[in-house]
């Protein structure tokens, strides 16, 4: 292949990531690295880079519109992103270290545990929960726009949810991954931010989180000008257009047939991994 | 929360909105932009991404990207809008430290500053970036 036409190829695979990505709310990231190694035969290490970016660019994007309509919790976010930032750094100099067999493995475990995610149906929001001492004493409780009235809540478990952002920061400096669903599941789960807030503040921080992963990526040269051109570009143009067009109705059997493709990615990252045919 | 605190909260939000989108609209025109020309130089060259040999330190270090990028080389100034979109989050942290200190919140100056100086570690510290 030349550069015009991997170029055209690889525009086109990232565009619908981003797009199906956006419109399904699971992020578009996951599917990139996959999509390079298997059917590009990228390395591993160049794929994670370019993913990296578009991440950052994607997040930068939508965290742009949520911060300015009220929903992220600027606070929350700035303190999580201490745990976030100090585990990507830690993942970053892991994936320099680990060889690429074993970045595939802990990549398909990582799909397949998206995919299951993505099924499983999420419980109610709880409503009026006490104000917890260490969360109140940080600031961490907050309000958003719900209803034309503000909606409050109080943020509990604040050490368990900082150590799952430590591990979702570390995914993500290993895998170049936004890892929104570990945070979210840290947020949402552990720490009783309601729904909307917690993928909001999500998408505020992956952009952070990302960016410190990525000086370390740039440094090592894992990040290659004609491959993150077409990746940055491509998923962000989709996740551009995705947002734009969320349609209610199709998203159910959208997100059931992305599941299943990250399944599928899944198995074969992990298959790729053990078997090193990477 | 006071009335004082939630205010300063929307305007700070507001203006990270603002900062984000800007550095997000301006590194995708650099990267189209270098794009553009390293398509026209190279379209036809082979391409051969299977293995890894790293990037030469025209793309890997800050002091390499501006070189090149200046040079108007497409790759280099493609490198030099990757390198503006991953500034744009650092920035944003940056300007949070002025925005909390507004508000005299010194806890959240402190938590600030340091995810500015881990930021700062990896972009500068974590392999002679420059």
């Amino acid at each position: 292949m030349n550069v015009l036409q991997f170029t055209a190829l690889v525009g086109i695979g990232s565009f619908a990531a981003g797009l199906l990505g956006a419109l399904t709310g699971l992020g578009g990231g996951v599917v990139l690295v996959p999509l390079l190694t298997l059917f590009f035969k990228v390395d591993i290490r160049y794929a994670i880079g370019a993913s990296l970016v578009s991440v950052i660019a994607t997040s930068s994007g939508a965290a742009a519109a949520y911060v300015k309509e009220g929903f992220s919790n600027i606070r929350i976010g700035m303190f999580l992103e201490i745990a976030t930032t100090v585990g990507a750094l830690v993942g970053a100099f892991l994936a320099t270290k680990v060889s690429a067999g074993v970045i595939a493995t802990i990549f398909g475990c990582v799909l397949l545990y998206s995919a299951y995610l993505a099924r499983k149906p999420r419980p109610k929001d709880q409503r009026d929960l006490p104000p917890d001492r260490l969360a109140t004493h940080l600031k961490l409780n907050g309000r958003f726009p719900e209803d034309r009235t503000m909606r409050h809540y109080n943020v509990q478990n604040v050490p368990t949810g900082f150590s799952l952002m430590f591990g979702a920061g570390a995914l993500s400096g290993l895998l170049g991954i936004g890892s929104g669903a570990v945070k979210v599941l840290a947020m949402d789960q552990a720490m009783k931010i309601p729904f909307k807030a917690s993928t909001t503040t999500s998408n505020f921080m992956i952009g952070v989180t990302a960016a410190a992963s990525a000086g370390v990526y740039l440094n090592r040269g894992y990040i290659d000008p004609g491959l993150a051109m077409p990746v940055m570009l491509g998923v962000l143009a989709g996740s551009l257009l995705g947002t734009r067009i969320l349609v209610k109705a199709e998203t159910r059997l959208l997100r059931l047939v992305f599941a299943i493709v990250i399944a599928v990615l899944g198995i074969q990252m992990l298959y790729k991994g053990l078997a090193g045919g990477l | 929360m006071n009335a004082v605190q939630v205010w300063g909260d929307r305007r700070i939000e507001e203006i990270v909105g603002t900062l984000l989108r800007t550095g997000v609209i301006l590194s995708a025109s650099v990267v189209a932009f270098g794009a553009s020309i390293y398509l026209v130089r190279h379209r036809a060259v082979r391409v051969n991404y299977h293995t890894f040999h790293g990037e030469p330190r025209d793309y890997t270090t800050i002091r390499g990207i501006l070189h090149s990028a200046y040079g108007l080389h497409g790759q280099g100034l493609i490198q030099l809008g990757l390198l503006l979109l991953i500034a744009t989050p650092v920035a944003r942290v940056a300007f949070s430290i002025w925005g909390f200190a507004e508000e005299h919140d010194r806890m959240y100056v402190v938590f600030t500053v340091i995810v500015l100086v881990i930021l700062l570690y990896s972009l500068f510290g974590s392999g002679a970036a420059l």
